[in-house]
């Protein structure tokens, strides 16, 4: 066991993967030398050689495409996208190809590639290095989408995503890559894709969230009166929705507050309150909360906070809905 | 648009050195494509093919040449246009119909349509509709090819055919991929079948120094050649030397391959942009009829018979593919609709909750 940051677990876990499979290549801006702009690939030229961890010009379509190639014969390649705001530029190398191969070829060929970004606010950044563009990818049938929070479930999932033989968006949320510590297992070991965490059990209602955000809701919960019993759900994966574990919990409950910091409308937050109402509707005592980002472009730092969901705004919300 | 002259005199011919058999096989292979085309432009028109149609007839000469200039296991890639391609590279007619009727037989059961071929066996990756957007996957192909010959040990050195048309070379995506293959030097050949026509605004309106297109390849130090691709055999001279190098050396190439189609841009083209006397003067040195002077008059090795057989079996071949096409099933629902998502697909992956997998698909 090893205590390690969010960034040093991904990078065991590629050294880990790189090492039982010489078909797994990283690409991806200043992967190489300087060890990506967040230095999760720090180390790895050095150890794997420049052909494995390929510095690509700053070219987003061409690094997916490539990658998507790549994967067609056979590789198993790991690119990384330096922000979220820059899937931009290779959204039609994911979704017009990545995802669609394995439909467009009825099985033939199928595209096993993981794709890195960090993702979501919290780091003084603007917009465009601070977005969580989760749901638009989510809409998108051919891929899987993993956003772990923790050092032991990245490196688990990534893991798995890199195994999977499917596409899978692994958004890592740069606001918790150096934010503490916890013991990871040196040894390998998988998480499953799909498979939502419940962080702490509780009967009064249950709060569904992921990423950074899971952090702002422990807080929360921590401002809570004490015979407040919440149940925090941390979906990990969030393409496939892990809709039994929601659901599980809600018809205990009662009650759903789902939180993200993407903008509300059309967010993943409609998403799941509406498989809450599907499956839970005659256990529900109140409506599905949303708290949310709001409507708006991401604000540069000074109001980043503000545009957040916090502790503060969690609480309020959690509070609404046991008042309902 | 003119037609370009043919550059290769006839003494420096390197396919002279081929046998009347393979030449007779171009000559089949190009018939074919032209027959196969003519037969969907048919059966398009009695709305049995679904979506869109881009003809190919015209600029046999690009496929046929390059193809058979390159080994069965080099990996081909290419746009919407690419029902040549595929029966150059050994798709059967009856395939490739069923997939433009949408039937279960065809290449991909039928769910991809005219513009997305594949055929994995051999080694036809698409197929794309996305202009331009195939460019860095032919990066990706080289790259991944590159190694597994010089990294993993386990295949041989190849060559990656990437082909677009003159009016992808407006794409971001391309001059990404251009870059990417120099930078790398990867085993990829940038083929721009240049028909003239960006969809219907003619090459000297989409693209800036339209009459010198290598200088683009050129100026990422890409060996960059022209040649005219409206003659096979000129096709096949001078691109197989490009393609044994770019294999032997790794490294990549690019061929501005001068041409011109037949039909409109797809099957609702007005073409209000070209007139039928620049249409005429090009079909007056037609590619197919070209070989076949060469083969009846210089080389003597197909006879008038021989040829009207040919042409009668092509024929047979064609329409008994518009017939199988016509009889086969269309994909089933119940087992098509939502397969083929993901490889490992789980509960609450949409769209296929209820996830089935898909018959094999018959071609791969």
């Amino acid at each position: 066991m090893a205590n390690l940051t969010l960034v040093q677990a991904i990078n065991l876990a590629l050294v880990q993967e790189m090492e039982a499979d010489e078909s797994v290549v990283l690409l991806g801006e200043d992967v190489g030398l300087n060890g990506g702009v967040f230095r999760v690939t720090e180390g790895l030229a050095q150890r794997f050689g420049d052909h494995r961890v390929q510095n690509t010009p700053l070219d987003e379509s061409g690094i997916l495409g490539a990658a998507v190639g790549l994967a067609i014969a056979g590789m198993k390649p790991v690119p990384e996208i330096q922000f979220e705001g820059f899937l931009g530029p290779a959204y039609d190398q994911i979704v017009n190809h990545a995802a669609r191969f394995r439909n467009r070829t009825r099985g033939a060929i199928t595209i096993p590639m993981t794709l890195r970004v960090p993702v979501g606010g919290g780091i003084h950044a603007p917009e465009l290095h601070s977005d969580s563009p989760e749901a638009i990818y989510t809409h998108s049938p051919g891929l899987k989408i993993v956003m772990p929070c923790t050092p032991y479930d990245a490196k688990g999932l990534l893991i798995s995503a890199i195994r999977d033989p499917d596409p899978v968006i692994f958004f890592e949320p740069k606001r918790v890559y150096r934010a503490y510590r916890e013991e990871v297992p040196e040894d390998e070991y998988t998480i499953p894709i799909g498979q939502a965490k419940v962080v702490s059990e509780g009967d009064d209602l249950t709060v569904v969230t992921w990423g950074a955000s899971v952090f702002q809701c422990l807080e929360a919960l921590d401002g809570l009166p004490e015979d407040v019993s919440v149940e925090l759900i941390d979906l990990r994966t969030i393409d496939p929705i892990d809709t039994d574990t929601i659901a599980a919990s809600v018809e205990k409950t009662g009650r759903c507050v789902v939180v993200h910091e993407a903008p509300m409308t059309a967010g993943l937050g409609a998403e799941i309150s509406a498989r809450v109402q599907e499956r839970c509707f005659l256990h529900l005592q109140a409506p599905v909360q949303r708290v949310t980002g709001f409507d708006t472009i991401m604000p540069y730092y000074k109001l980043e906070l503000e545009y957040m969901p916090d502790a503060n705004r969690i609480g309020k919300g959690i509070r609404e809905c046991l008042a309902y | 648009m003119t037609p370009a002259t043919t550059k290769t005199t006839k003494n420096d011919r390197r396919s002279d050195d081929l046998s009347n058999e393979t030449l007779i096989g171009w000559l089949r292979d190009m018939q074919l494509i032209r027959e196969f085309e003519s037969r969907t432009m048919q059966a398009y028109q009695q709305a049995k093919i679904g979506g869109f149609c881009h003809i190919y007839s015209g600029q046999e000469a690009c496929a046929v040449g390059t193809i058979n200039s390159v080994e069965k296991s080099d990996p081909v890639v290419t746009a919407y246009r690419d029902h040549g391609h595929a029966l150059a590279r050994g798709m059967s007619a009856e395939a490739c119909m069923a997939e433009m009727f949408g039937k279960i037989t065809g290449c991909a059961k039928g769910k991809g349509g005219s513009m997305h071929m594949f055929d994995r066996p051999n080694n036809l990756y698409g197929g794309h509709g996305i202009v331009g957007a195939q460019t860095p996957l032919g990066a990706g192909l080289a790259f991944g090819a590159r190694y597994e010959w010089e990294v993993l040990g386990t295949g041989t050195k190849k060559v990656c055919l990437c082909y677009l048309g003159d009016g992808a070379i407006d794409q971001g995506a391309f001059h990404e991929a251009l870059n990417l293959a120099a930078l790398y030097s990867l085993p990829v050949i940038y083929i721009i079948e240049n028909n003239g026509y960006s969809m219907g605004t003619a090459i000297h309106r989409h693209t800036a120094n339209a009459d010198n297109l290598i200088a683009r390849g050129k100026s990422y130090g890409i060996e960059s050649i022209e040649i005219d691709g409206f003659d096979v055999r000129n096709v096949y001279d001078a691109f197989k030397p490009l393609a044994d190098d770019c294999r032997d050396m790794q490294r990549p190439g690019f061929v501005d391959l001068k041409t011109y189609r037949y039909q409109g841009h797809s099957m609702s083209d007005p073409q209000k942009y070209r007139t039928k006397d620049e249409v005429a003067d090009w079909k007056s040195r037609d590619p197919i009829a070209s070989l076949l002077h060469h083969l009846m008059n210089e080389r003597e090795c197909i006879s008038e018979d021989a040829w009207s057989t040919m042409e009668d079996e092509i024929k047979t071949v064609v329409r008994e593919a518009v017939e199988a096409a016509e009889a086969a099933p269309i994909p089933d629902v119940d087992t098509e609709l939502a397969s083929d998502v993901y490889a490992l697909p789980m509960d609450n992956l949409s769209p296929s909750e209820d996830y089935k997998h898909g018959l094999k698909n018959p071609l791969m």
